[in-house]
């Protein structure tokens, strides 16, 4: 990519653009639709973001998403919708604050405004049709809401979408989302043509009329815009040479299995991982694969497990309470070594917790859930990207050891979409066929490797290899045992393959020096707005560097050595963590974060931690701000 | 069912198997118990009907009867209390071509894994269920189980249980897609052998309970119905059992009943005294979830490469058709 492809876009956006108004060029821009539960703003957003993508820009989606299906309308607590980062380079996160909102009414602005979503000063696009209202207490709210935002210094502007969309459709609620769009294309100077062709993907299933209603209220918001907004922004794109796949985290997820060459897929509906499984639905069975929805979280988990001791890999993709069912399952899993794969998308928690909202509060309970030494592989994904091949490397390890293996999401990567480099299939991310040969006289089912652990997988059907497999303690010849020699001969063996995985993984690498003043670690979907936090710190010459975690157990070797390397250590972490500013807390009592708990214990170094467990993703912002006065503390 | 991807060992001989080919480890259960009757009748179908040891898959959950597996010479899987079903379900929707059969008891089935259970029955999967009901909790000694008949004395009901006692066959026969539901009791071995048979043949999900004596902790439970053959209601159809003359004679308390009327087979389903014996339910025409789903499939690299990048499409910014690259 040359400043040269830059500046071509650039100017091929002006003259893109029919209007006279001079585009304000930005290197990036957050702008977020919200609108009342059923609107249509999370359309309308994901619209946005794959045409911006498609112009070659990069984007980072994040689902604003109420918890009820119906909430009130006009309620703060309903607002639905949607933040679109749009950037010149690739976008990695959600970023800070808002710098344009388009909404659909007052009251799901003030959530935003209210959770303090919007930067000083932003544009607001608000829907005008409330001043007009027969009900005296909307048009009064809407006029003092209109009056305080204007007072608190942010740019207003009526937009009379109803009144517009009216002229075009009967019902303007089911249609108001495709004038935004338009008029959203129009503001970033995008191609009109580029929502067409959106439009009739989107609603590609649907009958014509339905796409040419559409697209006739695309054109008259971009018309309105042209016609009635006084600015214009253009953010160059750089071209991208290699076919691009736009998509969300699960559905990254879902195409991940599909690659994997799993074919099973049992689970149970549990926000915010399902939408996985609606792909998968839709997807698998033209490939032979198919999604089995299970009666309950543990019947998912024990069906997964038959139909992989059956010869498979099966998958179970779940969320927190999904996850807390299946760790009898899990265990048994383990115990008779039976590869396994389970997806938690993980949601704020304990219990209930916020079903729609990300919390990294999974971490301790997927290494060391299930009575007894459980040992399991825990990988977690960091991006849209990673979503995808994540499911191939856990298809692997889980089949190459037997093993268990755990792949942490989050509802923020769940929702999230962002572009990636269309990958390239290859046979080898396929399983072998179910064996089926003879096993030799004398073979045993729990032959244990005594360096590795390893022990082949007998598969039923395998003349010569008839056992019974069993969550008992058992000897290599999987029989039932007491004897306590025994029992330690299985525990060991279960422990040494994952010594024996993490001999093959490689050290990650660290985002900066290898040496300085403070090393930030991190793991999952906070990955990008670490690294853009550390980013903005060194290009103030700040000595920070960042280590990102995706292996989590085993942890990679090399990551003591990479820990003692900096003066300061702190893990910022989006789950709960004791904070010292409270008055019982103390270095001793002090419950750190997950992963701040883990690498103390496992490497003796001081790690220090900081985390917010809001239910929103963190923001590169508030994470300079921590990391300014980590250093502070350190001088 | 064909398996493509399976089936790659090509027997060019027909291989028969003798009794011991079924015969696993020495049974570790009570001497009297009634499992030692199920497990002579279940190694004795396997060799009546030539099952091949490798293909042939039993799966149990937690309980005295859930030891089944260890005894027999096939694939087993001892599983967790009360999921039998799920695991069995999931070998077998991996792998049509095995045959799985579930041994469950009355605390695994009908309590801790009574939802999976229900649930089961609706999915009609090809599995042969042996329901083992001693109406006690044995392997943890001597709890009421859902099947206790009420006033029973155990460590945890000492003055006597309090709860009506679940039947098995009226919850069976009670959810929508039941296709198959029979009852044996272990103290008549050559029925027992007969409906386990029947059960095997049938394709579906073939429940059978089996009342079956626990000589150490109920041991007089069954002694009026041991002593008094009128107390045994034997099933007679063309269609169900036709017991041997012998039997007949000793049996004489009989009914003729048709397999495929599921109204009557739930009035006698709920008769507790005389025990009713035989084939109650019998729908063959009930699709099984493995066939409706197509399960088994089978799948290469080429297809799944070709799904892939159809669903690649569906998300791709080509280079070409950036707007950027118009110009050049």
């Amino acid at each position: 990519m040359t400043d040269t492809a830059v500046l071509d876009r650039k100017a091929d956006t002006a003259n893109a653009a029919s209007s006279d108004k001079a585009a304000r060029i930005l290197r990036e821009h957050i702008v977020e639709v919200i609108s009342d539960s059923g609107e249509g703003a999370q359309r309308c957003g994901q619209s946005l973001a794959a045409i911006a993508a498609r112009s070659g820009n990069g984007i980072w989606t994040v689902e604003i998403i109420p918890a009820e299906i119906q909430p009130p309308a006009r309620s703060v607590a309903g607002a639905s919708g949607i933040r679109i980062r749009i950037g010149t380079h690739e976008v990695t996160n959600g970023g800070d604050e808002t710098d344009l909102v388009v909404a659909f009414n007052e009251q799901v602005l003030l959530g935003r405004v209210r959770a303090g979503e919007l930067k000083p000063g932003a544009t607001i696009l608000l829907e005008s049709m409330w001043a007009e209202s027969k009900d005296p207490t909307i048009v009064r709210s809407y006029a003092d809401t209109l009056k305080a935002l204007q007072d608190g210094g942010f740019r207003v502007i009526e937009v009379p979408l109803e009144r517009e969309c009216r002229l075009l459709v009967a019902d303007p609620r089911k249609g108001k989302n495709m004038f935004v769009l338009g008029m959203l294309l129009s503001i970033y100077s995008l191609e009109l043509k580029l929502g067409r062709e959106q439009i009739a993907l989107t609603f590609g299933k649907k009958d014509q009329k339905v796409i040419d209603a559409n697209v006739k209220l695309l054109d008259a918001g971009f018309t309105w815009a042209e016609a009635n907004l006084d600015f214009k922004y253009a953010i160059p794109a750089q071209r991208r040479a290699e076919p691009h796949v736009v998509m969300n985290g699960n559905t990254a997820i879902a195409l991940g299995v599909l690659a994997s060459g799993m074919d099973i897929c049992a689970m149970y509906p549990i926000t915010p991982a399902t939408s996985a499984s609606h792909y998968l639905s839709d997807c698998f069975e033209r490939v032979g694969g198919i999604v089995h929805q299970a009666e309950d979280e543990i019947a998912a988990c024990a069906f997964a497990i038959g139909a992989s001791y059956a010869g498979r890999v099966a998958v179970t993709i779940t969320s927190g309470p999904g996850y807390s069912l299946k760790q009898e399952g899990i265990g048994l899993a383990v115990m008779a070594e039976i590869p396994l794969v389970i997806v938690n998308v993980q949601r704020g928690g304990p219990s209930t917790g916020q079903p729609t909202k990300v919390e990294q509060g999974d971490l301790l309970t997927a290494i060391y859930g299930s009575h007894g030494d459980a040992p399991k592989v825990v990988m977690a994904v960091s991006g849209i990207e990673d979503c995808f091949y994540a499911m191939i490397t856990a298809r692997k390890i889980a089949e190459t050891f037997n093993m268990v293996v755990v792949v942490l999401s989050d509802a923020s990567l769940a929702t999230a979409q962002a572009p990636f480099k269309r990958p390239h299939f290859s046979p080898d991310w396929l399983a072998a066929p179910v064996d089926q040969s003879p096993l030799p006289v004398g073979a045993k089912p729990y032959d244990w490797d005594n360096v590795t652990g390893i022990t082949r997988r007998f598969v039923p059907g395998q003349p010569g290899g008839m056992h019974t497999v069993t969550g008992l303690a058992h000897d290599r010849m999987s029989k039932v045992a007491y004897d306590p020699a025994i029992n330690e001969e299985g525990l060991r063996a279960r422990s040494l393959k994952l010594a024996a995985l993490q001999k093959t993984l490689r050290t990650p690498p660290v985002f900066g020096d290898p040496e300085g003043d403070l090393l930030v670690v991190g793991w999952g979907s906070t990955q990008g707005v670490i690294e853009e936090a550390v980013q903005r710190l060194r290009d103030e010459g700040v000595k920070v560097s960042s280590l990102h975690m995706r292996f989590i157990q085993p942890l990679p070797s090399g990551i003591g050595d990479i820990l003692r390397r900096f003066r300061r250590v702190i893990a910022i972490e989006g789950a709960w963590g004791d904070r010292l500013e409270d008055e019982l807390i103390d270095s001793e009592n002090r419950r750190y974060t997950p992963l701040a708990m883990m690498l103390r214990s496992r490497f003796l170094v001081d790690v220090d931690c900081w985390s917010e467990a809001r239910g929103q993703p963190i923001k590169p912002g508030i994470v300079v701000k921590v990391l300014r006065e980590q250093l502070a503390k350190g001088k | 069912m064909a398996h493509p991807l399976t089936q790659c060992i090509i027997k060019l001989h027909e291989e028969h198997h003798k009794l011991e080919d079924y015969q696993g480890g020495v049974p570790r259960w009570c001497s009297g118990c009634g499992d030692n009757a199920i497990l002579a009748a279940v190694q004795r179908l396997c060799r009546d009907e030539n099952l091949s040891p490798e293909r042939t898959v039993f799966v149990s959950g937690i309980g005295c009867s859930s030891r089944f597996p260890h005894y027999m010479k096939t694939y087993g899987f001892h599983g967790i209390h009360g999921r039998a079903f799920p695991i069995a379900q999931g070998v077998k929707f991996a792998r049509p071509d095995l045959h799985v059969f579930v041994n469950t008891g009355d605390g695994d089935c009908c309590s801790i894994g009574a939802a999976h259970w229900i649930h089961a029955i609706r999915y009609n999967m090809n599995i042969t269920v042996i329901l083992h009901d001693n109406h006690v909790y044995g392997l943890t000694k001597k709890q009421a189980s859902p099947t206790s008949p009420v006033g029973l004395k155990s460590n945890t009901t000492p003055r006597g249980s309090v709860l009506e006692a679940l039947n098995p066959l009226t919850v069976t026969l009670g959810v929508q897609n039941v296709s198959f539901v029979a009852q044996g009791v272990d103290w008549i071995p050559e029925l027992l052998y007969d409906i386990v048979s029947k059960a095997f043949h049938h394709r579906g999900f073939s429940f059978i309970r089996i009342i079956q004596r626990c000589p150490e902790f109920l041991p007089k439970m069954f002694e009026p119905w041991l002593h008094d053959p009128g107390k045994t209601l034997l099933l007679t159809h063309p269609k169900g059992l036709n017991p041997s003359a012998d039997l007949a004679r000793t049996y004489k308390n009989q009914r003729e009943h048709d397999p495929l009327d599921i109204h009557k087979a739930r009035e006698i389903a709920s008769s507790e005294d005389p025990i009713p014996v035989g084939i109650l339910y019998q729908n063959p025409e009930v699709p099984c979830y493995e066939d409706l789903r197509g399960a088994g499939r089978p799948r290469t690299a080429e297809t799944i490469r070709r799904g892939l990048e159809a669903e690649f499409d569906k998300f791709t910014i080509w280079p070409d058709a950036q707007p950027g690259r118009q110009a050049a």
